[in-house]
């Protein structure tokens, strides 16, 4: 457990080390990039789940730089053949639409502003959670009821109506601006799970120590409380971004939020009303955003469960002793499926 | 502990007039304003303009030349009453399409949530109990795989396979077009056909999610203390397996399944939209967009009054069934 502080430095990764005084600024430092990077990286690599998540989301990240530094033509009309198939021409290896548009382009140039709007989603929905679930859980009483009163009320409103009704409303074209709108009420659920998960882990003894010997309560809540919600806030982190993705390619596709963007949903909205439904000759239009959007989410739940192995002190034990990675635990990551 | 019932349920009631309260302020925000939209369509439909102007204010809830406090109150007063005004664009009471879209809306609903709860847990189960083994292994591959799937898609390549290439299954609607609306077996028939395809496609996504969550619960309770220490003192597998094994990895799912209910109300605003499924949100999505500001409070209102009370039951029974959790006040604060 993240609790347990030892004396012997720099091996002992599991620690949250506490730096004797006589120990350099120097060896502190590099004592921070084992514990907390270098580590945690190489745990995370040995499991080949993490591997390819990471190797996925690098994938996308690298689409999104090809995007923005223009290594790839851009997506325009009639600019190829209409109706090329997949791999037809290896020019255009994803083929091409009804008015002749890349459609590689179209899934490439999507990308830097999906990146952008579901770490915004995900950063947001993830930082309220665990700031009001930290709080209510360890001040409980009356901040604890206000604050979920306050929960209660956001989640009781159906989210994906809202995100409609508000999208129509502002009409947002900013994809961080967007990402935050449909995340606008996501935190509620997760800020609520992450405070049971505080009320049990207030209970434990070291907390009650920490106070008795009376540390800080925002001490406590940094040191105790928070370093134990990670497997669960990481994770969520990660679904948090894939409910972005989800909801945001959905609303594209049905047509609620702006054009102007590319989105693979809009991609998928104009081989939708194009026919691509009736027709195996156009059946890739649809193939290729929807490739798009499951190996996004793919990489992302990869990535999510090795995270979790990382911050799961449980397994880095587990995985010390063996040094292989048999470890196969997945922590309840608590609101499972919204989309 | 009776104190924190009353409680529990007078903040039911507060949040819904809060939501309410809000639903009208965010639908007033939206843009055009309710009748001049309506006028000009209606004026485009060739309705004459005498008539227009009858019809707008016959329209219950909104007098659009009253004060905006003044249409709060009547708003608030006429929803108390069980008023939710008369659709715009489908000239009829909300209340009576509500009335006749919601039953689809939460059979699929429902049947899909049960569904994906069922065989989530039955495959997590299996999958804890054969930690490790090549079923073990084989399924959370497909888990993952079937949880990177958002349902649109697979509504999508449904339609495409079983509906536009095979024919086996109907593109949209509840019933045939030729079935009579009564409670007999052809209609039922029909709205099973119907339904087959959105409720399939809104339970496959979802289930990899529920297996994985089940399996990660259930290994941690097979690695608990007091499963040890039953199997010393000798008691049965079954006993073990549905006393202490099962038990205690369900039950933080138990709130999780009604939260789900709720959720996935909104979700239909997609399912419903791509099968042309005349539910809940088929009506939410077709009244925004044809500026139905009456219909859309309305639906509005209803999957939120669901979501509201499903909370409120997770809340009020999960203190009952898991007794480690007390019913919030007995806390004491630090």
């Amino acid at each position: 457990m993240k609790h347990t502080e030892s004396e012997n430095t720099g091996v002992d990764w599991r620690s949250e080390s506490t730096s004797a005084p006589d120990v350099t600024r120097r060896e502190r430092l590099r004592e921070v990039y084992e514990d907390g990077v270098r580590t945690p990286l190489l745990v995370a690599w040995a499991d080949w789940r993490t591997r390819f998540g990471l190797l996925i989301v690098g994938g996308y990240l690298a689409m999104a730089l090809v995007a923005v530094f223009g290594l790839w033509r851009e997506p325009s009309t009639s600019q190829a053949p209409r109706y090329l198939m997949l791999f037809e021409n290896m020019n255009y290896p994803l083929g091409t639409t009804a008015s002749g548009t890349d459609l590689a382009a179209l899934i490439i140039y999507s990308t830097p502003d999906i990146l952008l709007m579901i770490t915004a989603g995900a950063v947001w929905a993830t930082g309220v959670a665990v700031a009001i679930g930290t709080i209510a859980g360890y001040k409980g009483g009356q901040v604890d009821q206000a604050l979920m009163s306050f929960s209660d009320l956001v989640m009781a409103i159906p989210g994906l109506p809202l995100v409609i009704i508000l999208a129509v409303t502002l009409n947002p074209e900013n994809p961080i601006l967007l990402g935050v709108i449909i995340n606008i009420s996501y935190w509620a659920g997760l800020g609520r799970s992450l405070r049971s998960q505080v009320l049990t882990i207030r209970q434990n003894d070291y907390v009650e120590a920490s106070r008795t010997m009376g540390v800080s309560t925002p001490r406590i809540i940094w040191k105790d409380i928070i370093p134990n919600l990670m497997p669960y806030v990481t994770v969520n982190f990660v679904f948090a971004a894939r409910y972005v993705m989800f909801a945001s390619v959905g609303l594209f596709f049905l047509g609620v939020l702006p054009y102007s963007k590319q989105n693979w949903g809009v991609t998928l909205n104009f081989a939708y009303s194009g026919g691509a439904l009736f027709s195996w000759s156009a059946a890739h239009w649809l193939l290729a955003p929807m490739l798009a959007i499951m190996g996004l989410s793919l990489g992302l739940i990869l990535l999510g469960q090795g995270m979790d192995r990382v911050f799961n002190p449980r397994v880095r034990t587990r995985m010390a002793g063996e040094s292989k990675s048999t470890a196969s635990d997945d922590e309840d990551t608590g609101l499972t499926e919204v989309l | 502990m009776v104190n924190y019932y009353v409680r529990r349920t007078a903040r039911v009631f507060a949040t819904i007039f809060l939501v309410a309260s809000l639903t009208f302020g965010l639908i007033r925000l939206l843009p055009g304003g309710p009748f001049t939209q309506l006028r000009a369509t209606l004026l485009r439909q060739g309705v004459p303009a005498e008539e227009v102007d009858a019809r707008i204010a016959n329209l219950q809830n909104i007098r659009p030349d009253a004060p905006l406090y003044e249409q709060y109150a009547n708003y608030m007063l006429s929803l108390a009453q069980g008023n939710l005004g008369e659709s715009i664009a489908l000239n009829e009471p909300v209340v009576a399409i509500i009335a006749k879209a919601a039953p689809w809306t939460i059979f699929v609903v429902l049947v899909s949530t049960v569904l994906v709860f069922v065989v989530g847990i039955f495959l997590g189960s299996l999958q804890a109990y054969w930690e490790g083994s090549k079923f073990d292994q084989v399924l959370s591959g497909i888990s993952i795989s079937l949880m990177s799937v958002p349902f649109y898609v697979v509504a999508v390549i449904l339609l495409y396979v079983f509906a536009y290439q095979f024919g086996w299954l109907p593109t949209a609607g509840t019933v045939g077009t030729s079935v009579e609306r009564e409670l007999s077996v052809p209609f039922l028939l029909s709205a099973l056909e119907h339904s087959i395809l959105p409720i399939v496609s809104y339970t496959l996504g979802a289930i990899g999610g529920q297996a994985l969550a089940m399996r990660g619960n259930s290994i941690q309770v097979l690695g608990n203390d007091y499963v040890q220490v039953a199997r010393l003192r000798g008691l049965s597998d079954r006993r073990i397996a549905t006393r202490y094994v099962a038990r205690n990895a369900i039950l933080p799912m138990y709130t999780g399944f009604l939260l789900l209910l709720g959720f996935r109300l909104g979700g239909t605003v997609i399912l419903e939209q791509i099968f042309s499924y005349t539910g809940l949100g088929y009506y939410l999505f077709s009244s925004l967009t044809s500026n139905d500001y009456p219909l859309m409070m309305g639906t509005f209102l209803v999957i939120t009054v669901a979501l509201v009370l499903g909370v409120y039951v997770a809340d009020l029974t999960y203190s009952k069934i898991d007794p480690r959790i007390s019913a919030g006040d007995s806390d004491e604060a630090y």
